[in-house]
């Protein structure tokens, strides 16, 4: 097809750069600088997509970020496709395939089509009124409503772009490139401010640049010609830099902005490859200066939806900036005089303007004149109450207004066209500024929502701060600037401005019909196919909160968050409610301000970068010797050694059994060591532990059992006195940080006084537990110098010896039961010591074990895990542990909570051991226990928290929390599955060497 | 993201800090002579203002130091920070 409606060249456009590009299949041509919008409208192509709800034919309606139709599927026929790209904003590049959206099979034949002929079933709230009765009927319905709505298909696999992060710090950020930004960032980078400008398309300029109206000059230039060179000179500025084709996403507290840099998505194929694609750039800036420009207003009028009705605003870019006529017969419909701007811009490029249809009874813009000189007709008071074309725009009909401007009289004049420019004024684009947290305020002459005002670290210049008049604009730019800035004076103090000035403007946020409302289409936002109608019936419903009407009605709930309709809704909603548009307040305006891919959000944090995670010292060896990895917290943890042809279950059941019966070794490296020194470092422990550590001899550990201040228990470990005010706090893998900074709240808050000082030295050891009744002829062939006699190295006592000259602190403590002893040394010798260890061990059958069997055997032994036998609604003396607290100190954390008559109930859950009747079935951890089988609702006494099939003993075993569990000892529960109910008896915890005679083996 | 000025190390993203809840909450010296509600004032109660508010946070990812911030929590507006120990801000 032939590019028919290119008219005389622009110079934003390459036009010896041909570009071909797929759209629904078929190949076209456009050149460098188009966008897809541009190319297609070139083409004579604007029906691009089908509405959401009733899939009527929508075409392309603007020349920016704020399109709400022309919504578009990037190559569809890939696995990495990408949909709702706005094919206004997709440069285009050689390659290039789109397609529509929202249509099936076709865009030009739609099934879902019928939808628009169902309207009068389709009304607001339709989906929570029909589809949720009844309640059996919903899967039926969502197939239907999947297979004929949705916004385009996502990709579904693995995202192949590079994406990145980058973090900047700057004096100024000027956001948006028009002439109020770029004005402002010249001179916050002249004055020696680290100053960025960011501008979302991929030229400077805003709508500055592609100006034609002679009335509006600078320094006697046209405003375009000047700007031109003011934008040339920008390069030569230092303290400055420009990022194009970079969308301000995010503006948070404290003037941190979120801003997505597109750096090859207009590139060729080939010149995209090991490029990084999108780049966050994570922004916080001294000061901000918004520059974010103004949105034209569509009209709201019957069928005001069709391919074809375009922003008057959007016709003059194509056709001045992209030398593209959007008709050619064309028509502007407007309440303003900015549409008369357009019209004779189409006129001077000999594009033909047919009429132009202007709800005013006048106005005395000089523009007018020029108008009327071109030989373009005006129809003063009139309105269009209806179009007609279904793929196309092909001709509308047009009334006179009455002077209440509520109702149409006189005769039906239809005029035939082919494009339909509306101009209903224009929208500050305040959602940045709103973003930021600053609060706006109602014009109620202007009808704009404005900032309400400036602050030290920001400013909203040019037309989002609701100037919209060339000498308005620069005039209190300066002003505003100097004060904003801190200086005296800017390189435009003495510019000469000359410009016409807007008349007047007639505000009507729905334009009456001949027709009855109920029979009309007036289109309010146009992605989400919510019409005033729709708004009007949730007002009749009782809706009042504007909050609630957006959700009720879908307005402004697309993912073009309803830039174009949202004021026109809040006016209706005023009108008809009778209330002022200042009183009914806004909708909150979201992040991000146009949408994001995943990949910029998560830039080079995916796959093994997703999350940083900790290994061991001993990692090398555990990976050479097959170990399968458990994650645990950030760490990697071995989980268990299989070996060749081994499943979980069979190594688990194996090294279980070894470490009992000869050796084991487990890497402990993971362990929280927080070493505790200072003066008065027992009495911290004394209040920090549960029991008494003042008489704690030096060279011996202690197990202790930490609580929050409600009672319940927080972590536990090991901790040894090393010296008369040094000990060694040990705590569970995954609490040791929270633990650490738990204490140091304790020791900076509430006991100053305290001469303690804590630090965390996890890190700095890796620690190898020998566990077994060998386990000492092992530690002996290490450390033959070492009496390991019990008389001289007792359980619970800590020794401090050399290995080949390295200091190792050995701990013969036992999470196992099994005579056991803890060898830390300094990280860097931990794989060496690893390695001394099986090396001794051979002849002893020393087998690695993971925490898998860890947990297996501290479970026989009825030893819990704070975090899986406990969930933060256990005392100690719930877990059967009152051994551990003290009855004499007079405080600790969490004391006097064991005393509230909550936690003194007799019947809380408490731990308790139980045995299945069939010591073949292993209970399942989180299984319900209950007593009673046959009763409804049936009782849940609790849940079982860890359970094993012990080798040892050759039988199931489990831990459970059990309601009153303590008086139930050797009742019969039962466990109900899906498919049986497994009886089980309460037992002991402690399941294996009830005597504690292995600790000394 | 708040920028956070730590008394210690200077200005500092959101992100390097944990925010503690309510500031001066003094934990009882007597736990024991306080009855159930007593203890429970202590334990669970918590104001949740609109306006300003005075807050405990920790540099967990800097220096590890604790210290108060008085908030207004209706726009976050960091109203002051001092240290622990320091009487909040009156103004
Ligand atoms: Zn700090």
């Amino acid at each position: 097809m032939t590019q028919n409606l290119r008219i005389k060249s622009s110079e934003f456009i390459d036009e010896t750069n041909r570009i071909s590009f797929k759209f629904d299949g078929k190949t076209y041509y456009g050149f460098k600088g188009d966008t897809l919008a541009s190319a297609l409208i070139a083409n004579n192509i604007h029906l691009v997509g089908r509405s959401f709800k009733y899939h009527r034919p929508r075409g392309i309606m603007t020349s920016g970020s704020e399109e709400p139709n022309a919504i578009v599927q990037i190559n569809p026929n890939s696995n990495i496709t990408e949909p709702n790209a706005r094919a206004t904003e997709i440069e285009i590049y050689e390659g290039l395939e789109a397609s529509s959206q929202n249509c099936w099979p076709s865009v030009n034949f739609d099934i879902g089509g019928i939808n628009n002929f169902l309207a009068p079933l389709f009304p607001a709230g339709f989906y929570y009124k029909t589809f949720m009765w009844p309640k059996s009927f919903w899967e039926k319905y969502e197939f239907l409503i999947r297979h004929s709505a949705g916004l385009g298909k996502s990709p579904n696999t693995r995202d192949p772009d590079i994406y990145d992060h980058r973090n900047i710090h700057c004096d100024v950020l000027v956001v948006g490139a028009g002439i109020s930004g770029i004005l402002a960032a010249r001179n916050a980078a002249k004055n020696n401010l680290k100053t960025l400008l960011l501008d979302e398309k991929n030229e400077l300029g805003g709508s500055t640049i592609f100006e034609a109206n002679e009335d509006n000059k600078i320094n006697n230039n046209l405003a375009s010609e000047w700007l031109k060179k003011e934008i040339n000179e920008l390069k030569n500025i230092k303290n400055l830099e420009i990022k194009t084709r970079t969308s301000v996403a995010a503006y948070h507290q404290y003037n941190y902005l979120l801003a997505r840099e597109n750096l090859t998505d207009h590139l060729n194929k080939k010149d995209k490859k090991n490029k990084i694609r999108q780049r966050l750039l994570k922004i916080r800036a001294k000061k901000v200066i918004l520059a974010t420009g103004a949105l034209e207003r569509p009209l709201i009028f019957n069928n005001n939806d069709r391919p074809g009705i375009m922003l008057s605003s959007a016709i003059k870019k194509y056709s001045n900036f992209y030398g593209v006529a959007c008709g050619t017969k064309n028509i502007f419909f407007t309440n303003n005089d900015s549409a008369y701007e357009s019209a004779l811009s189409l006129h001077n490029k000999g594009i033909n303007v047919e009429a132009i249809i202007d709800i005013r009874e006048n106005s005395d813009a000089k523009i007018i004149k020029k108008i009327n000189d071109a030989g373009i007709k005006i129809y003063w008071s009139h309105t269009i109450v209806d179009t007609r074309g279904y793929k196309r725009i092909s001709s509308i009909s047009i009334m006179r207004l009455s002077n209440d401007g509520t109702s149409v009289t006189g005769s039906k004049i239809s005029i035939s066209c082919d494009c339909l420019g509306i101009a209903g004024g224009w929208t500050p684009a305040v959602h940045l500024y709103t973003q930021s947290g600053s609060k706006l305020t109602f014009d109620e002459e202007r009808k704009i929502f404005i900032p309400k005002a400036d602050t030290k670290e920001q400013i909203s210049v040019g037309s989002c701060g609701g100037d919209f008049e060339l000498d308005e604009i620069i005039t209190n730019l300066n002003y505003k600037l100097k004060n904003f800035l801190n200086i005296d004076k800017t390189d435009f103090d003495s510019i000469a401005l000359e410009n016409d000035h807007e008349t007047s403007k007639r505000n009507i946020w729905l334009l009456p019909s001949d027709q009855s409302i109920g029979k009309t289409k007036p289109f309010v936002d146009y992605q989400n196919d919510a019409t005033a109608k729709d708004i009007k019936l949730a007002l009749r419903e009782g809706f009042r909160s504007i909050e609630h009407v957006k959700r009720y009605t879908t307005t402004g709930m697309g993912t073009d968050q309803g830039k174009l309709g949202n004021m026109h809704a809040l006016g209706i909603i005023a009108d008809t409610a009778g209330v002022k548009m200042g009183e009914l307040g806004t909708t909150t305006f979201r992040p991000p301000y146009t949408p994001l891919t995943f990949g910029t959000i998560v830039g080079r944090n995916v796959g093994e970068f997703f999350d940083t995670f900790r290994r061991t010292p001993m990692n090398d060896w555990h990976i050479k010797n097959k170990a399968e990895f458990e994650n645990v917290g950030q760490w990697k943890r071995s989980w268990y050694y299989p070996k060749e042809g081994e499943t979980m279950y069979q190594a688990v059941q194996r090294e279980s059994k070894a470490a009992r019966q000869s050796a084991g070794i487990l890497d402990a490296s993971t362990l929280g060591k927080i070493d505790i020194q200072g003066s008065d470092a027992s009495e911290f422990l004394n209040r920090v532990y549960t029991n008494a550590w003042s008489k704690l001899a030096i060279g011996k550990c202690r197990y202790g059992l930490m609580l929050n201040e409600d009672g319940m228990v927080y972590d536990d470990g090991v901790t040894t006195r090393l010296s008369e005010n040094h000990y060694i706090m040990t705590t569970t893998t995954g609490g040791a940080a929270n633990v650490l900074g738990k204490l140091e709240d304790y020791l900076q808050t509430e006991w100053p006084e305290l001469d303690v000082y804590l630090t965390s030295v996890t890190d700095h050891f890796a620690t190898a537990s020998l566990c077994g009744p060998n386990s000492k002829k092992i530690l002996n062939k290490i450390i033959p110098d070492l009496d390991l006699s019990d008389d001289n190295f007792p359980h619970m006592s800590f020794r401090e010896v050399l290995i080949d000259k390295i200091k190792c602190r050995i701990m013969r403590i036992s999470f196992t039961g099994e005579l056991s002893y803890e060898i830390n040394v300094p990280a860097s010798y931990g794989e060496a010591i690893w390695q001394k260890c099986i090396e001794a061990g051979k002849e002893f059958n020393i087998t690695p074990y993971g925490t898998e069997t860890m947990h297996l055997l501290r479970a026989e032994k009825g030893f819990i895990i704070v975090g899986q036998d406990t969930d933060g609604t256990m005392t100690p003396i719930d877990l059967q542990m009152d051994w551990i607290v003290s009855k004499k100190k007079y405080d600790f954390i969490g004391k006097r909570s064991l005393y509230r008559s909550d936690t003194m109930k007799q019947d809380r859950k408490q731990l308790v051991g139980l045995l299945t009747e069939d010591p073949n079935i292993v209970l399942e951890e989180g299984a319900q226990i209950v007593s009673e089988l046959n009763q409804k609702p049936v009782e849940m006494l609790g849940h079982v928290t860890s359970s094993y099939f012990s080798p040892n003993l050759n039988k199931s075993i489990a831990l459970a929390v059990v309601k009153d569990g303590k008086n139930m000892m050797g009742r019969k529960l039962f466990v109900p599955m899906e498919n049986k109910n497994i009886s089980v008896t309460v037992a002991n915890t402690v399941f294996y060497d009830e005597k504690n005679e292995r600790i000394n083996a | 993201m708040f920028l956070i000025n730590c008394p210690y190390c200077g200005e500092r993203d959101q992100q390097e800090f944990k925010a503690g809840g309510e500031a001066h909450i003094e934990r009882p010296k007597q736990p024991t002579e306080l009855s159930d509600d007593e203890w429970a004032e202590y334990l669970f109660m918590r104001k949740n203002i609109k306006g300003v508010q005075f807050e405990r946070w920790n540099h967990a990812h800097g220096c590890r130091k604790w210290f108060n911030m008085a908030r207004d929590t209706s726009n976050d507006e960091i109203k002051a920070i001092y240290k622990i120990g320091e009487k909040p801000p009156t103004q």
